[in-house]
């Protein structure tokens, strides 16, 4: 083996190490909902991803997402909450609200139809 | 952060027309990027390729100098750039929104593979010196090939997916535009959305009625088979219920608005339809599951080819190193994997929507494809639930006219409702009763009256024992009749016996075929009922039921459905909402038979708006032929996906020398997500067993495509 190869395979074993980290290991944090008049809200913009994706809500109190879609690409036109029983259509550029009350602490899933774009509400 | 209480629209009541004009919106804009990078593909495909010298467009000049051929590469590099960030914008954007949430999509892997063809192309053209020798080839026709196939794939999905939830679009097309509504005393046409709760609405011959509400003057007969699947019209008189979108005929009446804008019957219909197309048969939680890590996975599967050729391939080891990464990054096809079953979830639960079925989720699908055992209700789910003149038996020296006239005009003032039955079911017959002279219900016998002068009595074997009247003449045909699960009622006149009416709760005309169509599925049909034996057994066979439970207390009904289960059946439970609701959460799945407007939709799995046990065998054909279809796409996908990453790493180039192109491994990307839209679009054309005959007209199922 040459000296390049020698490298070029370091660097590529690192390049994986690094996709593997940011994708799958690397922590993220949530987004807190902020509680106005009994109902925590917050608005989301769908844009090849949902921004922000974890938002973060306490349980017992209403939530209000307010799905903001600024994009035309037919994937993100539903939003699915498979544990709510509950799909929303986004028009484009039109701001959707879908209201919750979480009862229970844990995680409440949402991603578009075909599950490429994730987020989800983490009920505290 | 905006205020509570920001004005947000309800999905149900959109204009009908937004999703397609936004698909048709999104479709334009694909095809003119695509035709940008297909017209710029030509020329820089006729660069390409020095060693296939009927495509290489110099050869014709006779100039292949050095020179001229990296003017060339540097041209095509230019005119590919727009390319990229034109036809190919959407791939960036959507990696870089993914990216800045640690995730990675389809997008991710096309901006990779694209660019990565880009950006080697071009260093190779710009400082050759770098590359070992022979490596610096540029391959910008990868780029350019590449994204518009792929975006030649969105455009086709588009479109296709459109079709798919074509169902919904029929349903809110339904929708009238207009009403006409009484203000201040004078008829005014307003917009539907206009339609207040109370106003009052009129409704002419031939008219679509608006909104739900309750009639408070007129009649006519209502088409409702848009909503309940059911074909024949339905009489309607003051008081009773009409629903929006529903079809006036003849008559013209006005009713009170009850119910508009998002909480119609059929805004109802729509949402619930929607939230259930959704939704996701557990099946595919395995494939979000390997959705959530595939991206990334192809993309270490890229470097770790990129690795092995650079270090192991043949020469040019660097040129083959890149071309089989961004050829693992484009074959991977994520998007196939994930919309397998929400694809083919859309089209059958929106071919069920079309046929007056509404299945709630994607659980109650796949497990109504795999029932085994269906549960009747017997009253008001095989039988009509309400009894009718079945059988008029005249004594010697009486004919059925006279009998029919006699038992009807004295039952006329009576409300019990076995002698409705037979004061309808006699006038059905041509009979017309007259009011008795005399009328004297006897609790637990029957009645008296006085008619045309006659004394008629009406009623069982106890009364006529009372009355000392011999019943020889007709104890053998009681006996029959009470045999068929039929009440026989004895009728006397002037003391003498006249003969026998019967009635009974008689079978919905077409439960025979559906029963039939359920066995043909190799399902194992059993009768749950309340009533005796006898009367159970008559019944069944009248339908062909292979199994009777009868003498169930309403109480013990889902007991009986935890037995069946308990001895490993898939069991689907069929009753009306209301009484069988504990058996109908017991099962497996619930099917609520409702009778149109009423619809307890949040009662079971899967609502039947028609009250035809069709519908029964029509869920379980189209969640069979739902889940076949997911199934298919599913197994396709991964397939693809699993062969086409490793072949396009090379794995088949040391024994075979095969070595995928990009630009096919681009075709196969596009093609594979493709056709994954089209299997589900086939599910558009089922047909099934259960309605063979073609819809009635104005139906929705009658307009499909």
């Amino acid at each position: 083996m040459s000296t390049t190869q020698i490298v070029v395979d370091i660097l590529t074993a690192l390049a994986i190490g690094l996709v593997a980290w940011y994708f799958w290991f690397s922590r993220r944090e949530g987004v807190e909902a902020a509680a106005a008049n009994g109902v925590q809200e917050i608005q989301i913009k769908v844009k090849g991803g949902y921004d922000p994706d974890i938002i973060t809500v306490k349980r017992g109190m209403p939530v209000r997402l307010l799905f903001h879609r600024m994009e035309s690409s037919v994937c993100s036109e539903m939003v699915i909450f498979d544990k709510l029983n509950r799909s929303t259509r986004l028009p484009e550029g039109e701001t959707v609200a879908v209201e919750f009350t979480p009862e229970q602490p844990g995680e409440i899933p949402f991603q578009c139809q075909m599950g490429m774009l994730r987020g989800k509400v983490v009920v505290r | 952060m905006s205020a509570v209480g920001v004005e947000t629209r309800a999905h149900v009541d959109e204009p009908v027309d937004t999703e397609t004009a936004e698909h048709r919106r999104e479709y334009r804009t694909l095809m003119a990027k695509f035709w940008f990078a297909a017209i710029v593909s030509v020329p820089v495909l006729l660069v390409a390729y020095p060693e296939l010298p009927w495509l290489y467009v110099p050869y014709l000049f006779g100039d292949v100098s050095e020179g001229t051929v990296r003017l060339l590469w540097a041209l095509s590099g230019l005119v590919t750039l727009p390319v990229l960030f034109y036809s190919g914008r959407q791939f960036f954007t959507g990696a870089w929104g993914a990216f800045k949430h640690h995730m990675a999509d389809m997008n991710t892997l096309i901006a990779l593979g694209t660019s990565a063809a880009w950006l080697y192309s071009t260093v190779a053209t710009l400082v050759p010196s770098i590359f070992p020798e022979g490596t610096a080839v540029p391959f910008y026709d990868v780029t350019a090939v590449v994204t518009a196939l792929v975006v030649l794939g969105q455009a086709i999905e588009v479109r296709a997916r459109g079709q798919t939830s074509q169902a919904i679009r029929k349903l809110i097309g339904l929708q009238a535009k207009t009403a006409r509504v009484l203000r201040d005393g004078r008829e005014v046409d307003v917009s539907v959305d206009e339609v207040e709760v109370d106003d009052i609405v009129v409704v002419r011959p031939g008219e679509k009625i608006p909104v739900d509400g309750v009639i408070v003057e007129g009649q006519s007969a209502v088409d409702e088979s848009m909503i309940t699947g059911e074909s024949l019209p339905v009489d309607k008189a003051v008081g009773d219920e009409v629903v929006g979108a529903t079809m006036n005929t003849t008559g013209s009446f006005k009713f009170r608005a009850t119910k508009v804008g998002k909480d119609t019957t059929l805004a109802q219909i729509v949402k619930m339809v929607q939230d259930a197309m959704g939704t996701k048969p557990p099946i595919a939680r395995l494939a979000d599951v390997i959705s959530s890590y595939f991206v990334p996975s192809v993309m270490i599967i890229a470097l770790a080819a990129f690795a092995i050729w650079f270090t192991f391939g043949p020469s040019p080891a660097l040129a083959y190193a890149v071309v089989v990464a961004v050829t693992v990054l484009i074959i991977a096809c994520p998007c196939a994997v994930g919309m397998a079953v929400p694809l083919s979830m859309v089209a059958g639960v929106g071919k069920g929507a079309e046929h007056g079925i509404l299945i709630r989720h994607g659980e109650a699908l796949q497990t109504s494809a795999a029932l085994t055992t269906v549960v009747l209700d017997k009253t008001g789910t095989i039988t009509k639930g309400k009894p009718e003149l079945t059988d008029a038996v005249p004594a010697p020296g009486f004919d059925v006219p006279t009998l029919l006239h006699l038992a009807a005009s004295a039952d006329r003032p009576s409300e019990h409702p076995l002698a409705q039955a037979i004061v309808s079911g006699a006038a059905a017959q041509g009979a017309d009763p007259s009011d008795p002279s005399s009328f004297n219900a006897i609790p637990g016998h029957g009645v008296e009256a006085v008619v045309d002068g006659r004394r008629v009595l009406l009623g069982n074997r106890k009364l006529m024992g009372r009355e000392g009247i011999d019943t020889a003449s007709v104890d053998e045909v009681v006996q029959r009749l009470q045999g068929e699960g039929k009440t026989a009622m004895y009728a006397a006149v002037d003391g003498r016996m006249a003969g026998v009416v019967a009635v009974a709760d008689t079978v919905k005309e077409d439960s025979v075929e559906a029963i039939q169509v359920m066995k043909e599925m190799g399902l194992e049909v059993v009768m749950l009922t309340g009533d005796n034996e006898r009367t159970a057994r008559a019944i069944a066979a009248q339908v062909g039921v292979d199994r009777v439970l009868a003498e169930v207390l309403p109480e013990d009904k889902a007991m009986e459905v935890h037995k069946l289960k308990a001895g490993g059946k898939k069991v689907g439970m069929v009753g009306d909402g209301i009484n069988d609701a504990p058996a109908l959460v017991e099962a497996d799945v619930g099917f609520a038979i409702g009778t149109g407007t009423d619809v307890a939709i949040e009662a079971a799995d899967v609502t039947l708006m028609s009250g035809s046990l069709k519908g029964v065998a029509y869920a379980i054909e189209i969640s069979r032929a739902t889940m076949r279809n997911a199934k298919q796409s599913l197994a396709g996908a991964f397939l693809y996906n699993t062969a086409g990453i490793p072949i396009a790493a090379g794995v088949l180039f040391p024994f075979f020398g095969v070595l995928l192109s990009p630009l096919l491994a681009g075709a196969a990307m596009a093609a594979s997500s493709v056709t994954v839209v089209s299997n589900a679009n086939r599910l558009r054309f089922f047909k099934a067993r259960s309605f063979r005959e073609p819809a009635p007209a104005g139906h929705l199922g009658g307009a499909s495509a």
